[in-house]
């Protein structure tokens, strides 16, 4: 049978991100004695194409805040929208999520784990249509007719690895990999379907520093070439100050929004300035505002 | 190579040590044959037919019954490991069709079902099934639930998430019943035979133990049996190799 694939966004082009936006968001999570309150009356408007870096001390709820964005968690009351459509469902295409762990299945290769997400959609027989963000769908539809969906999957696959400069890793299998290239495996699998909204959970924070600084610059170049929404999570000032347009300081739990600090500074922006030593100086002091009994931990890093 | 000769010289010293033991003793053929007598024995029912003929119809109890019953409990398996309420209402069923001994129900299923090849495949099927629906409740609830949560994540539906993870994950220990649920196949084989058939190598054990007092025959059957335990079991392990990650 021949089929004509591409990938499927329901044929309607994606703006360059799509905006967040969380009203009065409270989670609970049922316990054996009293529920846990993860987040409590959390607001926050986060702009489309924008990279915000929410930062705060274990345990304040920066994960369940992610989680939330992309539908994995329901709130217990409140809202929370993407582009005013309504409550983000797992899985629905438009939120890509990469974690401290890349979370790869050990028995699949590095290629067939990033094209997991479009195995998982690529089961219908219908002509699908890619449509990349920014872009009319006739600009980038891409076809591929006489190839199998699975084809088609490993295609953009290779693409998604060759992206993140691990393309020679396709046919190995995670546990072959570094801690540094199972991270660009997880990240390949979260851009594959060009989510408007990329979600990341402290995705660098296992590697060295120096590593680490790199990746940082690739992330902010894959965002400069092609923009999307990016919320990135971390427990480094340094980091935040380094990516953000905006830095959501979080409280302790149950966590909300103590202060969104703006950033705006050119990129690419050097390790040490005045400008960033700056604002550098802002987040500590809204850190140590909001938990001063963290602020040792924060004074290192 | 190594394994092969490993199990060789195993054979062989089991071989001796029978031997020796039968001259030790001097115990009569009636009572321990010695092994050049069993083989002997063997050799003579294979030529005549009859060990083929009974092995024949066992072995096709033991391949139905254990292909009905594995594939049964591996889907019965991964509901209840996805589903407590799935577990809650069948649970009681399952261990009180356990912990009835299936000699004691195999007269009766052998009454519902006629007494052909469809009650003994039966009898086999439900000796096989307890330990593989139980570990592959076991295996499909240790998947990862950080992998579980990722695969959400990326779209994976319910079906998705069983296929590509559940089962993967649950594959080490399912394979684990699965080994179990081989050997034990066989012996639901012969106590099925021995709850009403007319051939089948249980059938062959009584009959030379009852009819012919022909324990050199009773032998032949009893290592038949431990030789398509032996193999079976093999293939299961060769199955686990070829599809568990290591």
């Amino acid at each position: 049978m021949t089929i004509e694939a591409t990938v499927q966004t329901g044929g309607v082009t994606m703006p360059a991100g799509l905006p967040v936006r969380l009203s009065a968001v409270r989670v609970s999570f049922p316990t054996a004695g009293e529920p846990l309150e993860a987040l409590r009356g959390l607001t926050l408007d986060i702009p489309a194409g924008s990279l915000t870096v929410v930062i705060g001390p274990n345990g304040c709820g920066k994960s369940t805040l992610l989680r939330v964005i992309a539908g994995l968690v329901a709130p217990t009351s409140g809202s929370v929208a993407l582009d005013d459509e309504g409550v983000p469902r797992a899985g629905d295409g438009r939120v890509g999520l990469a974690f401290q762990q890349p979370r790869l299945v050990p028995w699949l290769t590095v290629l067939d784990n990033v094209a997991l997400p479009l195995t998982f959609k690529l089961v219908s027989r219908l002509p699908l249509v890619a449509v990349r963000p920014g872009s009319k769908t006739t600009d980038v539809a891409r076809t591929f007719p006489h190839r199998t969906p699975a084809d088609v999957a490993r295609t953009l696959a290779r693409e998604a690895l060759d992206r993140v400069g691990l393309a020679e890793a396709a046919g190995v299998r995670p546990a072959q990999l570094s801690g540094g290239m199972a991270q660009r495996a997880g990240l390949a699998r979260a851009l594959i379907t060009d989510p408007p909204v990329l979600l990341l959970d402290e995705p660098f924070s296992a590697l060295d520093a120096l590593t680490r600084e790199g990746f940082d610059g690739e992330l902010q170049r894959l965002w400069m070439d092609q923009p999307r929404t990016v919320v990135l999570v971390t427990h480094s000032v340094g980091e935040a100050v380094r990516m953000a347009d905006r830095i959501v300081v979080m409280t302790a739990r149950p966590g909300s929004v103590a202060r969104v600090i703006p950033v705006d500074l050119p990129r690419p922006r050097p390790a040490a300035s005045q400008a960033t030593a700056a604002i550098d100086a802002e987040v500590r002091a809204a850190l140590a505002e909001v938990h001063p009994a963290e602020l040792s931990s924060w004074t290192d890093r | 190579m190594k394994r092969l000769a490993a199990a060789l010289v195993s054979l062989a010293a089991f071989l001796v040590a029978w031997k020796v033991l039968t001259v030790l003793t001097g115990t009569p053929d009636y009572i321990l044959p010695a092994p050049e007598v069993v083989g002997a024995r063997a050799v003579r029912a294979i030529g005549s037919g009859i060990l083929w003929e009974h092995t024949a119809v066992t072995l096709s109890e033991i391949l139905l019954g254990f292909a009905l019953g594995a594939a049964s409990a591996i889907g019965v398996g991964v509901a209840l490991g996805k589903s407590v309420v799935v577990e809650r209402v069948l649970s009681p069923y399952i261990v009180a069709a356990q912990s009835v001994p299936i000699l004691a129900l195999a007269p009766l299923l052998d009454i519902w079902f006629g007494g052909g090849l469809l009650a003994r495949v039966l009898i086999c099927a439900l000796i096989v099934f307890f330990p593989i629906a139980i570990a592959t409740m076991v295996g499909i609830r240790s998947a990862d639930p950080l992998l579980a949560e990722m695969l959400r994540s990326l779209g994976a539906s319910p079906s998705q998430l069983t296929a590509r993870l559940e089962i993967p994950s649950a594959l080490p220990v399912i394979f684990g019943g699965l080994r179990v649920g081989v050997t034990l196949a066989v012996i639901g084989a012969v106590v099925a035979e021995w709850a009403g058939a007319s051939t089948g190598l249980g059938v062959l054990i009584n009959i030379a133990n009852q009819g012919l007092f022909d324990t050199p025959l009773m032998f032949v059957a009893l290592a038949t049996l431990a030789v398509i335990g032996i193999s079976l079991h093999s293939l299961v392990v060769v199955a686990e190799r070829r599809l568990v990650l290591r």
